[in-house]
């Protein structure tokens, strides 16, 4: 059985979550390398990041659910995800960014490589069947 | 040993059986190696900060990423909607696992080469208004980002998951492939726009 309809809004969430992050991460590079206002990609990271716990919250609520797909494509996500985050991680240390700007670009791509694997596994998950 | 499944929920078809799903991996691991390899070849191009290696990587993963977004959208995705249910199986089950590996990888490649491409030529620095065309390719990679991973690819993986089952869903893989491709589409012609941002960058 698949439980689509009782389920939460974690996809469009998690759009909601990538929109905001990719929109600070705009906002940052259009300055760069000139001093970058932080005021707003803070107040983006910020939400991103508040959004995506709820979504996680909703999610880690559903009882019924196919838990193990979920894992399995959230898991290997990550790992691609991840690698990805981590090069373009490694490009900004070695373009030496101002420190505040690096902080904000840290929690983007972690925001990023955690809520990928999210949106990935549910979008699966969400129609296989629901172990009994 | 090839074996098959057949979708028995599938509507009925007018000259043909119910399409016979074939056996094939979600994830081509073979190709994880090449993918290792490619992303070691961009660590090493960052690495040696040669403008040459920094150029190729930039260029050929960009052109590669153009090219494929264009050709599925506007070409392969109108083939597609044409093709028998069958068919569509068919490529679907061959395509699909490939574009899983295979536009992550060109994606990372494209921006990591491209960000260190344009510190090392200095372009990031330009000042405005010249500095609005780096906006705009960040602007229009920024949305193809979000098209791509909020939708087209979470598509791409629940309609290899679908084939996979026993007894797919035909009407849920159908919805999915529409989603696949209009989303393509979108990205494909979106790529128009970054050809011509990249190519008047490239002649500053």
């Amino acid at each position: 059985m698949v439980n689509e309809h009782k389920l939460p809004p974690v996809g469009e969430l998690a759009i909601l979550t990538m929109t905001l992050v990719v929109s600070g991460g705009i906002y940052m590079a259009a300055h760069i390398p000139d001093d970058v206002p932080t005021l707003l990609p803070t107040a983006l990271t910020v939400i991103a990041a508040l959004v995506l716990a709820v979504n996680v919250f909703m999610l880690s609520r559903v009882k019924r659910f196919a838990w193990p797909i979920f894992r399995q494509v959230a898991g290997w996500s990550l790992v691609g995800y991840g690698v990805i985050s981590g090069l373009l991680l490694w490009v900004f240390i070695r373009d030496a960014i101002p420190n505040d700007v690096m902080t904000l670009l840290t929690a983007s791509l972690v925001i990023f490589a955690v809520n990928i694997p999210l949106h990935f596994g549910f979008a699966v998950a969400r129609y296989q069947p629901v172990e009994s | 040993m090839e074996h098959t499944q057949t979708i028995t929920g599938a509507p009925p078809l007018a000259h043909e059986g119910a399409p016979a799903v074939p056996s094939f991996e979600i994830i081509p691991v073979k190709a994880i190696p090449l993918v290792a390899l490619a992303i070691a070849g961009l660590v090493a191009a960052i690495v040696s900060e040669e403008l040459w290696a920094l150029e190729f990587a930039h260029v050929v993963a960009g052109g590669l990423w153009t090219g494929i977004d264009l050709f599925v959208g506007l070409i392969i995705g109108p083939i597609l909607g044409r093709l028998s249910p069958q068919g569509r199986v068919e490529f679907s089950t061959r395509f699909m696992p490939k574009m899983v590996l295979l536009m992550p990888t060109l994606v990372a490649i494209t921006l990591v080469a491209g960000w260190s491409l344009a510190n090392h030529t200095g372009d990031i620095a330009v000042a405005y208004p010249d500095h609005w065309w780096l906006t705009a390719s960040f602007i229009v990679v920024g949305i193809m980002s979000v098209i791509a991973l909020g939708f087209l690819e979470p598509a791409n993986l629940a309609v290899l998951f679908e084939l996979k089952k026993p007894q797919p869903n035909p009407e849920l893989i159908g919805r999915l492939m529409r989603r696949f491709v209009y989303a393509s589409g979108i990205t494909g012609i979106m790529q128009l726009a970054t050809l011509i941002i990249m190519t008047r960058i490239a002649t500053w």
